[in-house]
């Protein structure tokens, strides 16, 4: 807990730039994003209230908290999909839009039109000012960062989850984000392909550097993932009040981190403990 | 039961079915034009909708209540001034399929509306998310994926018709709904009305047939 989670991110990032593929355009600019305050009430039931945090640029943040707790609800307020929000959420140096550009969302569920191919629905998250022939060569780095340009021509249908959850990561990317915000990208897959989408999360962020906020419930993909973890939930069993920030930590150690790793088994517990289960 | 004169009624059953074809074929294609547009007008203006103008559509939803509300008989008569306006005249087979038509836009437009409700919002939103725009999102995610339901909408809305069709007699339409009411019921002539029935069962049945099969044949999340 003692390093710096920006420490963590160059080194990391240094270390990636000795990859093979150099895909420039799926680079992109990454954004800091800065909660002040935040709260959220559904007709009058109050969900989340006093959350502060600022992100850093390149930061891969995992929000953690047990189900329900507003977790989702905070990253929709950061995609724009939510306005109900109080307090300020900034990104980069202007406040969050509707539906803002800036960021892309990943959802649990891959959401893909059943009726277009892979590679039609990754065409989709194009940003619509690009020129034809860039929109193309994009897509393909896209397809072939995620491992799908053999399947790019198949329906929705015709491929298994994981891959549909790369489809939707890349179709996610195809914007460039400033800041990718993934909402259990991974919970409805099965626990093998599971770990392979973290590490395919991993070489994504190596390549692209964006900021990313991902909500799990899964405290081992957190620690995986994560430079900063921020746990959210009520003060004891008083979740009435709704949730807020119960602890902001930073992961030691430098990606990819060995899951086998015991250094690790202390914050692990913490966390457990945090959520309110025993790691025993 | 002699069918002899079913013989004799031949050339009436052929203008009749004719007649039936004029009425269904004019007023089904101008529902689904004009109801289309009015059904997703209807979703996406809701309160919960794309873009919520909630008073512009109490105010619509209400006129469609209005008219779909109405016996079709009782629309037949109160819009007689407004069908002389349009076709020029008040009886005859043109005259019905102002009234009929009048009549199902708003019935269409009602399915057209549950049918893109019934649709998930995952993908609208996944879309928005994307930045793309209201039109994009009607023209690429919702039409598309509610095709084969509102194909099915077109097959209920035709074969209401064809029933509705029956009181045209009223203003002289015409029709073989008409014609079993006219030589069947009036005249005694039972197998008159008979053979005009099956008439209809078979018609209902052929359009029912179509409207299943184009569905089915559309739908790419079975056919993909």
């Amino acid at each position: 807990m003692t390093s710096a989670p920006a420490v963590d991110r160059r080194q990391y990032a240094a270390a990636s730039t000795q990859s093979v593929v150099p895909p420039e355009s799926v680079a992109a600019e990454s954004l800091s994003v800065t909660f002040n305050d935040v709260g959220r009430a559904f007709d009058g039931r109050t969900v989340l209230r006093n959350v502060s945090l600022t992100v850093t640029p390149g930061e891969v943040v995992a929000i953690l908290g047990s189900s329900g707790c507003g977790k989702s609800t905070l990253l929709r307020a950061v995609g724009g999909l939510d306005e109900g929000f109080t307090g300020d959420i900034v990104i980069g140096d202007s406040p969050v839009t509707r539906y803002d550009e800036r960021t892309a969302v990943g959802f649990q569920e891959p959401r893909l039109l059943p009726w277009r191919s892979i590679r039609k629905n990754v065409e989709l998250g194009l940003p619509r000012d690009l020129s034809k022939s860039e929109g193309q060569s994009r897509v393909d780095e896209l397809l072939e960062l995620v491992g799908l340009a053999e399947r790019a021509h198949l329906r929705p249908r015709e491929i298994s989850g994981g891959m549909a959850q790369r489809a939707s990561l890349a179709r996610a990317l195809a914007r460039q984000p400033g800041v990718l915000l993934l909402d259990e990208p991974f919970g409805a897959l099965d626990a093998l392909t599971r770990l392979k989408m973290q590490d395919l999360l991993l070489d994504v962020h190596a390549k692209t550097g964006t900021t990313v906020l991902l909500v799990t419930h899964d405290v081992n993909e957190a620690l995986q993932l994560a430079d900063r973890i921020l746990l959210l939930g009520g003060r004891g069993t008083a979740t009435a009040e709704g949730a807020t920030v119960k602890s902001l930590v930073s992961v030691p150690g430098i990606r990819p981190r060995d899951r086998a790793a015991t250094d690790l088994a202390q914050l692990r517990s913490e966390l457990y403990a945090g959520l309110g289960v025993s790691s025993r | 039961m002699s069918f002899d004169v079913v013989l004799e009624r031949l050339p009436e059953i052929n203008q009749a079915m004719l007649e039936t074809f004029a009425m269904i074929g004019v007023a089904i294609p101008l529902a689904v034009l004009l109801g289309t547009p009015l059904g997703i007008w209807l979703w996406s203006h809701a309160p919960a909708g794309l873009k919520p103008t909630p008073k512009s559509h109490a105010v619509v939803s209400a006129l469609v209540n209005m008219v779909r509300s109405f016996p079709f008989l009782i629309l037949l008569i109160a819009i007689i001034p407004f069908t002389r306006l349009i076709v020029g005249t008040s009886v005859g087979t043109a005259a019905v399929i102002v009234p009929l038509t009048i009549n199902a836009i708003p019935y269409f437009a009602r399915l057209v509306e549950q049918n893109i409700t019934q649709l998930g919002t995952g993908a609208v939103e996944a879309s928005r998310a994307m930045g793309a725009t209201r039109g994009q999102i009607i023209r690429n995610v919702l039409l598309v994926d509610a095709k084969p339901a509102i194909i099915g909408s077109i097959t209920i809305t035709t074969v209401s018709f064809i029933s509705y069709s029956a009181m045209s007699g009223l203003v002289g339409g015409g029709g073989i709904g008409d014609l079993a009411i006219r030589y069947g019921y009036y005249r005694y002539e039972t197998e008159t009305m008979v053979v005009a029935c099956v008439l209809m069962v078979i018609l209902v049945t052929v359009v029912q047939y179509g409207g299943t099969r184009a569905a089915r044949w559309t739908d790419k999340r079975v056919s993909a």
